[in-house]
């Protein structure tokens, strides 16, 4: 990277008269902005530990690599695999679940409470900090919270019990066909208030005399809030549902926590499928071609949101 | 026009409504730490514990247990590790974005583009072989390596924040200050770093946050070695206890004391860092 040129800019240098007070002794100054060489470390662990290894994993998805020894190449058939083995396509089908479930609940969920917070509440700044805690928290630390939760004699069953609701019993975790939704729910949970903050951003935006001339005009509740608030915090959504989808593709903590991918691997995503590939298996050139997939899903849907949520004022 | 109406009382009992269901899980959390086994086992999940007692924390942290040293560890390579990394982050990159954002030239304008590129690409396909590539280093298992692969990995995000901030910040300051005599390297550690304060802050909170709360990066890089940071200390430990609901929640909030703690302290900084350093 030697090539980043010496920063100073040539339209503000030169000679600049020396304010000396003693004798007006000519000197140049150079307005000087740092040195290139500043940003050498910084460019250099960038390419080494992203650039390099990002490259080096999608090489290693074209080979059957254990992690140690030689490898050959062996194509396609990594992904050819993938698709053939029911259980991999089923992570993949559920990574998509789970990412635009998190997108949708975890976007409502938030705004709704954003508006709720926005002004006039009296209880409007406890709620923010309380509501916003469970973002700071592991996710980790959250899962093992849930997972009491969702237990058999859990404070969810009880409360079903208690008020009559019996035959809503479930095992929730235990059970295929609800497992992935308790997933759901943990990870909604946790970033309702990260949306809140970023919609709470947004709306802070929102002039008061627009809405209120609106009122004026006779606009209620509804119109006020397609005709003006969402085209205003259009930024934020656009920053929301990108980083959610992205966030909701990677999950991984919460399952290895909640379910470690059971029952009968009905909540494996490929974040935890690379994982078990790659680092418990050693399967490493198969693990990075399920992280490769998994890469390419995330640029292909960060593209796509670009586009969609582009200013359409 | 927008005043305290019956409406709006409506409108903040059912919210209030919904931030208690929505907290919950705290209750479950901070009652059931405090319950005896039995009575987690017998009881009901709901109720408050009929005795109090903070048995579980001693009996966790007691130097005689055999969990009091893998969570202390935790706490302390926790510390260490989080630590490292912002110090890394700032050392390494507000320079880096400084320099890139300052200068015009076209090459410095395309690696800050790097830098954003980064960001976006995902970091799992990278994780495989940066971890063979750390292992043949002899990085892996170790605090320092640890540090190392988290500030490389969180450089684009320390070069992004600071970059929005040095944008912003008028050129006079340095013009003065060259003009009196001061050297670039003073220029920037004397004048513009120290105006750089909330952008330091901004990245040390996101950074910090992501680094203290990363249970997958820690897992690969430390699990088994006696450098285990305290998600993967939780994760190993909790593995080995079966619906011990009371100590697993113990260990949860001793977990979440120290972060939580921090948030109260400064939870303006943490929630402005968080809309404003991602709005850019």
């Amino acid at each position: 990277m030697t090539a980043i040129q010496s920063p100073a800019r040539p339209a503000k240098d030169g000679a600049v008269p020396s304010p000396g007070r003693r004798e007006a002794k000519q000197k140049t100054y150079k307005i000087g902005y740092g040195r290139w060489w500043w940003a050498l470390p910084a460019v250099v662990l960038m390419l080494m530990l992203i650039y390099i290894t990002t490259a080096t994993g999608a090489f290693y998805a074209f080979t059957d690599w254990t992690g140690i020894g030689d490898f050959n190449f062996v194509g396609l058939d990594n992904f050819k695999k993938i698709f053939q083995t029911s259980e991999l396509t089923g992570a993949l089908v559920n990574t998509l679940i789970l990412a635009f479930g998190f997108l949708i609940f975890t976007n409502i969920l938030g705004l709704l409470f954003a508006l709720a917070l926005n002004r006039t509440l009296k209880s409007r700044f406890v709620l923010r900090t309380l509501l916003f805690m469970p973002v700071v928290i592991a996710p980790i630390a959250v899962s093992y919270i849930w997972k009491f939760i969702f237990a058999f004699n859990g404070p969810l069953n009880q409360t079903l019990g208690a008020i009559g609701l019996k035959s809503w019993q479930h095992d929730w975790l235990g059970d295929p066909d609800l497992a992935l939704w308790c997933v759901l729910a943990v990870m909604v949970w946790q970033s309702v208030g990260f949306c809140m903050v970023i919609y709470l951003a947004g709306l802070a935006t929102v002039p008061v005399d627009i809405e209120e001339a609106a009122v004026l005009d006779g606009a209620g509740v509804v119109k006020r809030f397609r005709h003006i608030t969402v085209p205003m915090i259009q930024p934020s959504i656009a920053i929301a549902t990108t980083l959610t989808l992205i966030q909701g593709l990677r999950v991984f903590d919460q399952v290895l926590a909640l379910t470690a991918g059971g029952p009968a691997g009905s909540t494996q995503t490929l974040g935890t499928e690379v994982y078990q590939q790659a680092f418990v298996f050693n399967n490493f050139g198969f693990g990075a071609s399920l992280a490769l997939v998994l890469s390419v899903l995330i640029l292909i849907f960060t593209v796509i949101q670009q586009y969609a949520t582009r200013d359409r004022l | 026009m927008f005043r305290y109406s019956k409406k709006t009382l409506v409108l903040e009992i059912v919210t209030i409504l919904g931030a208690i269901v929505m907290l919950m899980p705290f209750y479950f959390l901070i009652t059931t730490s405090l319950k005896t086994g039995p009575e987690v086992l017998s009881g009901s999940a709901l109720s408050f514990p009929s005795s109090p007692t903070f048995q579980n924390f001693v009996t966790l942290l007691s130097p005689s247990s055999d969990a009091s040293g893998a969570i202390l560890n935790g706490l302390l390579y926790s510390l260490i590790i989080t630590a490292g990394t912002i110090i890394g982050l700032i050392v390494v990159g507000s320079p880096a974005a400084y320099v890139l954002t300052r200068s015009t030239s076209r090459w410095s304008n395309r690696t800050y583009y790097l830098f954003l590129i980064a960001i976006l690409l995902p970091t799992q396909l990278g994780i495989v072989p940066l971890y063979v590539e750390a292992r043949n280093l002899g990085l892996t298992g170790s605090p320092w390596g640890m540090i190392v692969v988290y500030t490389g990995v969180l450089m684009p995000l320390s070069v992004f924040l600071y970059g929005g901030f040095f944008r912003r910040l008028p050129r006079d300051y340095e013009e003065a200050a060259t003009v009196d005599g001061a050297s670039r390297g003073k220029v920037f550690v004397r004048i513009v770093f120290p105006l750089m304060g909330p952008a330091t802050g901004t990245v040390a909170i996101l950074a910090g946050l992501i680094v203290w709360n990363d249970f997958f990066t820690a897992l690969i890089f430390l699990n088994g070695s006696n450098y285990a940071t305290l998600p993967v200390a939780m994760y190993t430990y909790v593995g080995g206890l079966v619906s011990q609901w009371n100590l697993i929640f113990a260990v949860v909030i001793i977990s979440m004391v120290p972060i939580l703690a921090f948030y109260f302290f400064a939870q303006k900084r943490f929630i402005q860092g968080y809309a404003g350093g991602l709005k850019g």
